[in-house]
């Protein structure tokens, strides 16, 4: 596989079409909700991330709606697959793995029983401009989880 | 004692030495800044002129960079380069101070690249002015228009104050450079801005200048060429309309100075601000143009060293253009670099290069809006350079920069700094084709060929 192939696998250009996930769904009662907001300026990506959690801090549901690139798209669909009934705390765990993997630089052997279809990005890694766009959705659901009240 | 250069110290390029004898003084100036009808660059010519670009000699990703950026910014032949070297290496030293030799060689070299790149544009020497870029030219403007509105430079710079019921004026197209000082200018001096629109095509509506122009109009600031869509504007409606008010226009050079023929005084606008970057020369150096009368009654932006006659310790009176503007340790090696540019310009002929990107810019508009599945942008009926945006349909421009760089095609895309815009054509970014006089034919051909093949690569 070519780098553009590495970066562009099918796993991801499946995603970036489906959107799972999207658009948003209106909040549960009884759920705790948080939403965030996140926008890269130097491309103009942007994503609006809503996320649901119970109270046994439990994510219930991801849902998004935004407008960027075919990585930072597919990478919102696979989170929005993957967040469901993982805790805060598995969240953020995979959350500093699938950061680790970004830093690579494409030295990464990722464990795809950790990282499911985000396993897919690994390519990403080798192109520093694009990294960004894989991480926006991380980001945002993040966010949306601090600021989750019911 | 010092090894002095000898003058002069521009060194030509070696692929261009011969080639353009018949057109060295084709130094052609047209009212609206277009060339006249002039031979275009041969594609021999091209070939030996790219050869003075080393890094147009790289691969990237395997294969001959095809660079289609030079909107963003130039590439540079050696020597311009070889002359800031030459200037570090023979010349250096702080100008307008000092007796010692090199201090006046160095002042010299200085006002020389001035009195070069001033005549490049039509002006006189003591009408341009150094400044970083287009951005800080437009900016000094905007700000010694607002400390003229504080009362700064007495009756003389009356013309330059704003208050509660003026009105500035500029254009939808802008970029964000000719934008966003004039909104701050407002926001400071409780004027009103006020722009005048484009169709959804991003064609100027000229038609609407007289309902726009009035006696409230004090500043019309409007681009020559726009950034994003490579059109030409007609200045002369835009210049007819501020003179009949008695407002100051202020002409956005950035995207015509390298790419056309421009003399201001053809233009008759008052100020032009451009950017040596993207017309060959060094990062760092840029220019205001302003006429002389203008220049001297407008009260300095930044001020400090090299700009003075006397100080106490309350006053402190003023140089006269262009000292006036240019405070403290300037760019020296960079202006050399700059008029070194220039010449490299001059010597092969501006005409003839309009001419070149013209036909190049065309093939680009006529080629892209061939391909099915993609869509340009801009008027078909407009004049323009070789810059073209376009649109991949389902694919964002971010892959499609993406998938070109892998064939080692440098494009830009996003909102190239005119949001603006980009919001009256109904989308948030495009990807944009722009050309330069070392571009090929093929250059353009390899770029049509991959985007021939990025609806399929992304399977859509
Ligand atoms: C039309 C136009 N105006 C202003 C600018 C700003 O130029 P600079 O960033 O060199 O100051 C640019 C550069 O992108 C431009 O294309």
């Amino acid at each position: 596989m070519n780098e553009l192939d590495q970066l562009y696998q099918q796993v991801i250009l499946d995603h970036s079409k489906r959107r799972i996930g999207s658009p948003l769904v209106e909040t549960t009662e009884g759920l705790l909700h948080g939403e965030s907001h996140q926008h890269n300026p130097i491309c103009g990506d942007q994503i609006r991330v809503r996320v649901e959690l119970d109270d046994q801090e439990h994510f219930t549901s991801m849902s998004w709606e935004g407008d960027g690139c075919s990585i930072s798209m597919a990478s919102a669909s696979v989170l929005a697959e993957m967040l469901p009934e993982l805790t805060k705390e598995e969240f953020l765990g995979k959350r500093d793995y699938f950061r680790e993997m970004m830093r690579s630089k494409g030295n990464f052997q990722p464990d795809e029983e950790v990282l499911e279809d985000a396993a897919a990005f690994v390519g990403v890694s080798k192109f520093p401009a694009r990294v960004k766009c894989a991480m926006l959705a991380w980001v945002a659901a993040e966010v949306a989880m601090h600021e989750a009240r019911k | 004692m010092y090894p002095l250069p000898n003058r002069p110290v521009t060194i030509l390029c070696h692929g261009l030495s011969g080639i353009h004898d018949n057109y060295s003084e084709d130094h052609v100036h047209t009212m609206t800044g277009q060339p006249e009808a002039l031979e275009a660059l041969t594609a021999g010519e091209v070939e030996r002129i790219k050869a003075d670009f080393e890094i147009l000699e790289h691969q990237v990703n395997g294969v001959d960079v095809v660079y289609l950026d030079s909107g963003a910014t130039s590439q540079k032949p050696r020597c311009v380069y070889e002359a800031e070297q030459h200037y570090y290496e023979n010349a250096n030293a702080a100008v307008h101070r000092g007796a010692h030799s090199l201090a006046v060689e160095a002042t010299e070299i200085y006002e020389e690249a001035r009195e070069k790149v001033a005549k490049f544009i039509g002006a006189r020497t003591n009408e341009l002015v150094w400044t970083a870029n287009a951005t800080e030219a437009l900016n000094l403007i905007s700000y010694s228009m607002s400390n003229a509105s504080l009362g700064r430079g007495g009756e003389a710079a009356a013309r330059f104050r704003l208050g509660p019921g003026d009105e500035i004026l500029t254009t939808e197209l802008e970029h964000h450079a000719n934008l966003i000082p004039w909104q701050e200018l407002a926001f400071r001096t409780g004027a009103t801005l006020r722009y005048v629109p484009v169709t959804e095509d991003g064609a100027l509506r000229y038609e609407l200048l007289d309902e726009l122009v009035t006696e409230k109009t004090k500043l019309v600031a409007f681009t020559h060429v726009s950034n994003v869509l490579g059109t030409i504007t007609d200045t002369q409606k835009f210049v007819d309309a501020a003179r009949k008010v008695g407002a100051l226009t202020v002409l956005d050079g950035c995207q015509s100075v390298p790419h056309l023929p421009v003399d201001v005084k053809a233009l008759d606008v008052d100020f032009m601000a451009f950017s040596g970057h993207k017309m060959l020369g060094p990062t760092g150096i840029g220019a205001l143009y302003g006429r002389e009368e203008l220049l001297n009654a407008m009260p300095p932006f930044l001020t400090g060293g090299s700009m003075i006659t006397v100080v106490d310790m309350e006053h402190a009176e003023y140089m006269p253009s262009p000292q006036r503007f240019e405070a403290g340790t300037q760019r020296i090696a960079q202006t050399h670099g700059l008029a070194t540019a220039v010449s490299y310009l001059d010597e092969i002929g501006m005409g003839r290069i309009a001419a070149w990107e013209e036909h190049l810019g065309a093939m680009l508009y006529e080629g892209i809006s061939k391909i099915e599945g993609v869509r340009v942008f801009g008027p078909a009926d407009a004049q323009r350079i070789g810059t073209v945006p376009f649109e991949v349909i389902g694919v964002h421009p971010h892959d499609v920069g993406q998938y070109l760089d892998s064939r080692g095609i440098a494009v830009r895309v996003g909102h190239h700094c005119a949001q603006p815009l980009h919001r009256a054509l109904g989308v948030n970014s495009t990807t944009r084709a722009s050309t330069y006089l070392y571009n090929t034919e093929e250059d353009i051909k390899a770029l049509l060929e991959a985007l021939s093949s990025v609806r399929e690569y992304f399977g859509v």
